[in-house]
């Protein structure tokens, strides 16, 4: 683990719109997957000098309640997202094709969670 | 002496109680705010453990103390913690030396009561043996990442090292009330964990890059009551200063 101090991270904040401060940790998002959830969920972020700091770090703050059975972290600036301002394009078109939503089913209680 | 194994159970809770006080001092001033949750996850976790260790030396000396009236109605000649544990926080690399010295200790230490003969012992210890697992990954993790980090932190860490060697080996220090524990099985010798300890602390300081002081000197006289620091007196006034100005006082 390095110091706060004096750890020249360049790439470490995701926030495109300012330099990264040169003494930050980098950013991690985390990814949580709970006791009976089928997939990871983004629980919130941290900050950390490496990998395996970031999931200890994640432990203690997300995990504090038996929350989790496996934990996932990935630096933040590693995330590609799409654009809000591309909302439109990208998600609109498929408002008018009601067929698409699996919404006309009854799904058997047995299933469980889909 | 009293009860060999009331001594032994307030040796246990008071080194839980006074490093848990001392851990929960750095709350909402740590250097950064995982650090500082992270710590005050492993004072609570000592904490817990205190409720545990004391409570059974209340049962134990069966004169109605429980927990909180040991924890909070004796003075600084009652306690039994081992100096390292009262020892001040300083910096955080001064902190996480003192964690990392008690920790690997007390894993080794709490492992080897999970087979004592003492039903509620092993149970502690089983349980607190989960919690102190990662205490220790933790503090390990923070002395070499510190110790072969920058100039600036190897020196800290050195310096903490070179501050706290002296408290180490009291821990393995034998006495009369261990020798009532090794005879009724309840507890091992502290001596027989040294050799183990120092092949781990050799291990981690090796690869944080830190040098372990030449001078075996060790301090004693906390784990028997004789002789505290001054530092325990002075954290027990904050510590107790509720229960003192207002006895019994409850929620």
């Amino acid at each position: 683990m390095s110091s706060p101090e004096s750890s020249p991270y360049k790439d470490s904040e995701a926030s495109p719109h300012e330099e990264t401060r040169k003494t930050e940790w980098p950013l991690w998002e985390v990814f949580i997957r709970g006791q009976h959830g089928l997939s990871h969920r983004h629980v919130g972020s941290l900050h950390a000098p490496d990998a395996e700091m970031a999931i200890k770090n994640a432990r203690d703050v997300y995990t504090r309640r038996n929350e989790g059975v496996s934990i996932w972290v990935v630096e933040a600036v590693h995330i590609a997202a799409s654009s809000p301002e591309e909302k439109g394009s990208l998600y609109e078109p498929s408002n008018d094709k009601v067929y698409r939503h699996p919404t006309f089913f009854d799904i058997p209680d047995e299933v469980g969670a889909m | 002496m009293s009860d060999p194994l009331f001594e032994f159970c307030c040796r246990m809770g008071d080194n839980t109680l006074v490093l848990g006080h001392r851990v929960s001092e750095w709350c909402g001033v740590a250097p950064v705010l995982e650090e500082d949750i992270a710590l005050a996850n492993t004072a609570l976790d000592l904490i817990g453990q205190t409720q545990l260790w004391l409570g059974l030396a209340g049962e134990v000396e069966g004169k109605g103390r429980d927990a909180d009236k040991l924890a909070f109605h004796r003075d600084v000649w009652d306690f039994r913690n081992v100096l390292l544990a009262e020892q001040p926080n300083g910096d955080f690399g001064q902190t996480m030396m003192r964690q990392f010295l008690f920790d690997s200790w007390h894993l080794m230490y709490l492992k080897a009561l999970m087979s004592s003969s003492h039903e509620q012992v092993a149970a502690i210890a089983e349980k607190s043996v989960k919690e102190v697992t990662y205490h220790l990954e933790r503090s390990t993790d923070t002395v070499i990442g510190l110790g072969d980090g920058t100039t600036e932190s190897h020196e800290r860490m050195q310096k903490a090292l070179d501050r706290l060697y002296s408290f180490v080996g009291e821990m393995f220090i034998d006495d009369e009330v261990d020798a009532a524990m090794v005879e009724a099985g309840i507890a091992p010798d502290p001596s027989s964990l040294r050799a183990e300890y120092d092949a781990q602390l050799d291990a981690v300081l090796a690869e944080a890059t830190l040098t372990k002081p030449e001078d075996d000197f060790a301090h004693k006289g906390g784990k028997t009551g004789v002789r505290h620091t001054e530092h325990l007196g002075h954290m027990l006034t904050q510590m107790q200063w509720l229960q003192r100005a207002y006895p019994d006082a409850t929620w």
